[in-house]
């Protein structure tokens, strides 16, 4: 275990130092996603519940290639299926593995107050410890990608976990495992970046899309997963990925400002008071009404 | 306010029955608790709150049903209260001279009724922030139950909660210096009921008027 908390580089609600904070050489890792590649054949859904145990649950049909509306707790990874027209009347479909992008800068993790419940390992990974977890669901407020879900009966909030298990183990991620087009690939971030560049490149210069591109958002610090898409101009057409996320604004004036002049007030009041009793003390003493001094100034 | 059900001793004026006394222990208890458990959320470095009040889960779960308490408790305290803290010229006289009450040069003040403009900020600031609190409250406690499209009212909420909470701190953090510390005899009155003449007569000289019929003595 002393080899899992050395990795790990950030702490949600924590006081004081971060035990893996640059000790160890690790890169940063990341799934690609090449959306143009998918077929959305839900391999990587099957994967994810059965190498993670999930029980599974009811699948919606609602006429369209999307297993479910939304992500579940029991669910982390979903094909999200959009129809597309393009300008030239032609039709798109859109398949976006959608699952927690890992920012660089989690707004999950900024939101949490529970000591330890949210932790950023030193190769990227954003894992939530269900142990720590007290259920306030602030984390579902901070993520700009909404993929943290809540499990009423165990009060805890889940998500994908990119497969910390099997990556700590050299292993990729259940996901990039099974996927039979080869859309998925997973290594060091600038390995997928740089791959991610090529293919878009491909798109641009061989294929008949000049908007193509690679999403890692600067918003949110970069993300663990990035994805190539045919246009990144309109990222919201598949299945509405923010154009540009960024954790919440709320979020960012509640742990600055709000922190900072809410303890300065405290602290200051505290102190206030104390120094308003040192130099003026009580008002009239009480004493004084029981044994009133006979002729005494009022 | 009817006194009959309860005698003092001779001297003294009864202040809060045991209605009101315990309707602001309800209160008072509440929220000493959703502040103890709010500040462990509010902070890293108060977590151990959290921990020691039963497990930061814990914590989390009984948060809301004591701000439950707490709203009803300050609900009951407007339907008590509420007729007797209108702000009125007496009131902002005694807000023009509020550097001499904090010098404590308490006879230079004009004459304040059974709740001088200070009470009275008191009163309304808790009002205003309980009503904000549960509000925003209701809505952090099922966080999973907002629509994504809707999230930005879960995430005005938090930010909401916690600036009405600190607010709220302001105002308890003088209140409970003033009655503990500053006005002796203060807190018995909302213990045992009941102030001595001359309390009554130095800091509530309207009131004190109101209940013996005799005018208070002439302030300097």
């Amino acid at each position: 275990m002393s080899q899992a908390t050395l990795r790990v580089q950030r702490i949600s609600g924590h006081a004081g130092s971060v035990p893996g904070e640059d000790t160890q050489r690790e890169y940063k890792v990341a799934k690609l996603i090449d959306v143009t590649t998918c077929i959305g054949c839900k391999a990587c859904e099957v994967a994810c519940v059965e190498w993670n145990d999930m029980p599974f649950d009811e699948t919606t049909f609602d006429n369209t290639y999307q297993t479910m509306p939304d992500t579940r707790w029991n669910y982390w990874n979903l094909i999200r299926f959009d129809e597309h027209q393009r300008e030239d009347g032609t039709l798109m479909w859109l398949m976006r593995k959608d699952q927690c992008m890992h920012c660089a800068e989690p707004g999950c993790l900024e939101a949490c107050p529970s000591d330890g419940a949210i932790v950023q390992y030193a190769n990227g990974v954003v894992d939530f410890q269900q142990d720590k977890c007290i259920g306030c669901g602030y984390c579902i407020s901070g993520c700009p990608f909404n993929i943290p879900k809540f499990n009423k009966e165990t009060k805890r909030v889940y998500k994908c976990t990119l497969c910390t298990d099997r990556i700590s183990q050299n292993l990729e991620p259940a996901c990039i495992k099974s996927c039979p087009t080869g859309c998925l690939h997973f290594g060091s971030k600038d390995d997928m970046l740089q791959l991610a560049n090529a293919r878009a490149k491909q798109l641009k210069e061989h294929y008949d899309f000049p908007n193509a591109g690679v999403y890692d958002p600067p918003g949110v610090g970069g993300t663990g997963v990035i994805y190539v898409l045919h246009d990144v101009t309109n990222t919201e057409a598949y299945g509405g990925l923010p154009q540009n996320p960024h954790v919440p604004w709320t979020v960012k004036l509640w742990k600055g400002p709000l922190k900072w002049l809410g303890n300065a007030a405290m602290i200051g009041g505290l102190l206030g008071l104390f120094a308003h009793y040192l130099r003026f003390g009580p008002k009239e003493r009480e004493d004084e009404d029981l044994q009133p001094r006979q002729g005494a100034p009022s | 306010m009817s006194h009959s059900e309860q005698i003092v001793p001779a001297g003294r004026i009864l202040r809060y029955a045991f209605h009101e006394r315990a309707w602001h222990w309800v209160v008072a208890l509440s929220y000493i608790y959703l502040l103890l458990t709010g500040l462990a959320f509010w902070s890293p470095w108060l977590f151990w709150i959290a921990i020691l009040l039963g497990g930061a889960p814990v914590s989390r779960m009984l948060h809301p049903w004591f701000g439950i308490v707490f709203a009803v408790g300050v609900l009951q305290m407007y339907r008590m209260w509420s007729s007797q803290m209108h702000f009125d010229d007496a009131d902002r006289a005694w807000m023009k001279s509020m550097g001499h009450y904090i010098r404590n040069e308490d006879e230079q003040m004009p004459p304040a009724g059974r709740y001088n403009a200070g009470q009275k900020m008191l009163f309304w600031g808790f009002q205003i922030c309980m009503v904000l609190m549960i509000v925003t409250g209701v809505i952090v406690w099922f966080p999973e139950l907002m629509p994504r499209n809707l999230m930005l009212i879960l995430r005005l909420s938090i930010f909401v909660h916690a600036s009405a909470a600190l607010l709220t701190i302001a105002l308890f953090l003088i209140h409970v210096y003033m009655t503990v510390f500053a006005e002796r005899g203060a807190f018995g009155s909302v213990i045992r009921g009941d102030v001595s003449l001359k309390f009554a007569q130095r800091f509530h000289p309207g009131w004190y008027q109101e209940i013996t019929g005799r005018p208070s003595s002439p302030r300097k």
